[in-house]
């Protein structure tokens, strides 16, 4: 029998318990739900900090440096570090293997950090359902810088910028042309940009691609509220107003080896200093209020798929989808069955 | 749903194939469970350390170097000073038989010499921490 964490435990950073809630949380037992019900109100203090970018760009390692750094920083006290790192799982027999340990082994031996890897379980987007819930519980817990690794991102992955205060988009050299650098999604998520690997020979091609797309942006902010709207909530969300107009971030780009843990020091500073920037201008209030009704909504709506699937009758459904699939009825009209 | 089986599959001491480590953590994973793996030469404290944060049900050992009568019992000792008593221990590798009793005597589940297939392992594995198997 192993022991049940408690409430009380995490919030006293023993680890075993904290170990344990994670479990209970991803495994979407009750204990896991009442637990997140009571830490809930000990959340919000953390720095959730997002790395994306496509498979084997060096997301790991580059957790790895960043998390070092804050470990030891130059100036001012040590940050305790939360990892949560996502990998796939697969889409055939659910299983997974979960390897970004492999490059965080700097790491190993310190009780300032706590590294938790997370399959996806057949969600989509880039991380896995519980990945919020998991930040909450390290917040809770008391580790107040937290690296969110997704899983190996390619265009649309774009759920980290849902979650993160900060989102820093992970590129390698030869990633495509200066019309990869324009497209929508992943790059547009970036608060941060590296471009990793940089000591290899396309680096510099690259580089000048995203400065160039950068460049080309017109100033302006997309708050999280702007980018809420790409995704449609079941209620009117309640915007936060800020009084004052918000200056401008201007997403930064910086070139690292995170094998050999160059450029680190820069990308460090600039995540601090979209911390305070989120703060000086009321956006990190609006990041967590679009979370926060994003994860209403999502509640509410498999709340009422729950509650008509208890209403309706097996036998209706098979015989919809049975019409559907012979074509007699269209997917609108087969809603309009079932209902 | 049937709840995931997660396992830990760790190298210590200095030996550098990963290879067997590799296969194995493959067939789990096609057995549906997650699989964390973390790479060559860890110290008895960073498999525990690992097996602690990451709460596994199966800490599986790759070793080839002949050092498992020397790393094994330090590994089940940090496991235990890590609350993780409770966790079961599989050890594969380049095993001598005379050595595989006293191994299953320090508490270890069980221990596989070359040639080992690896559905046995899987199906050991589910059977250990489900306490059935299915067919």
């Amino acid at each position: 029998m192993k022991s049940i964490g408690n409430a009380q435990a995490v919030l006293a950073g023993d680890r075993r318990a904290i170990a344990r809630a994670l479990t209970e949380v991803e495994n979407d037992t009750k204990f896991g739900s009442a637990l997140l019900d009571e830490l809930f109100v000990y959340t919000g203090k953390a720095h959730l900090v997002g790395v994306t970018g496509s498979p084997g760009a060096g997301k790991s390692s580059l957790v790895n440096q960043i998390a070092k750094i804050f470990r030891k920083p130059k100036v001012g006290q040590p940050v305790r570090v939360g990892i949560v790192a996502v990998d796939p799982s697969s889409p055939f027999t659910g299983g997974a293997i979960l390897g970004d340990r492999v490059r965080m082994r700097d790491l190993s031996g310190d009780s300032g950090v706590f590294i938790r890897s997370m399959a996806t379980r057949g969600t989509l987007g880039g991380l896995a359902k519980k990945t919020s819930a998991f930040a909450q519980i390290l917040d809770a817990a008391g580790y107040e810088l937290i690296l969110i690794e997704t899983v190996g991102a390619g265009q649309s992955e774009v759920d980290i910028a849902r979650l993160a205060h900060t989102t820093i988009v992970v590129e390698s050299p030869g990633m495509g042309d200066d019309i990869q650098a324009i497209k929508a999604g992943i790059l547009e998520i970036a608060d941060i940009l590296v471009v990793n690997k940089a000591d290899q020979p396309m680096a510099d091609l690259t580089l000048r691609a995203l400065k160039a797309n950068l460049d080309l942006a017109h100033p302006q902010q997309f708050s999280a509220f702007d980018r809420m709207h790409l995704h449609t909530l079941a209620f009117e969300p309640i915007p936060i107003v800020s009084s004052d107009v918000p200056d401008i971030w201007f997403p930064p780009l910086f070139p690292t080896v995170s094998t050999r843990g160059e450029g680190i020091e820069l990308l460090v500073e600039a995540i601090v200093a979209h911390k305070a920037y989120l703060q000086d201008n009321g956006q990190w209030q609006q990041r967590e209020a679009a979370r926060l009704q994003e994860e209403l909504n999502d509640l509410l709506l498999s709340y009422f798929a729950s509650q008509w699937r208890m209403q309706v009758n097996k036998s209706k459904i098979e015989e919809v989808v049975h019409d559907l699939l012979a074509r007699k009825y269209s997917p609108q009209q087969s809603l309009k069955r079932l209902l | 749903m049937e709840r995931k089986i997660r396992v830990l599959i760790a190298k210590p001491g200095l030996d550098g194939h990963d290879r067997g480590a590799k296969l194995i953590a493959r067939a789990l994973r096609d057995a549906g469970m997650e699989v964390i793996y973390t790479g060559l030469r860890q110290t008895p404290e960073m498999i525990s350390e690992a097996a602690l944060q990451e709460d596994v049900d199966v800490v599986g050992l790759s070793i080839l170097s002949g050092a498992h009568m020397g790393l094994v019992p330090r590994i089940l000792k940090s496991l235990q000073e890590n609350g993780m008593q409770d966790v079961h221990v599989f050890v594969g590798g380049i095993i001598p038989e005379e050595d595989m009793p006293a191994l299953l005597e320090m508490g270890v589940s069980a221990v596989y010499g070359p040639g080992t297939v690896t559905q046995q392992v899987v199906k050991d594995v589910r059977k250990i921490v489900l306490g059935y198997t299915e067919e």
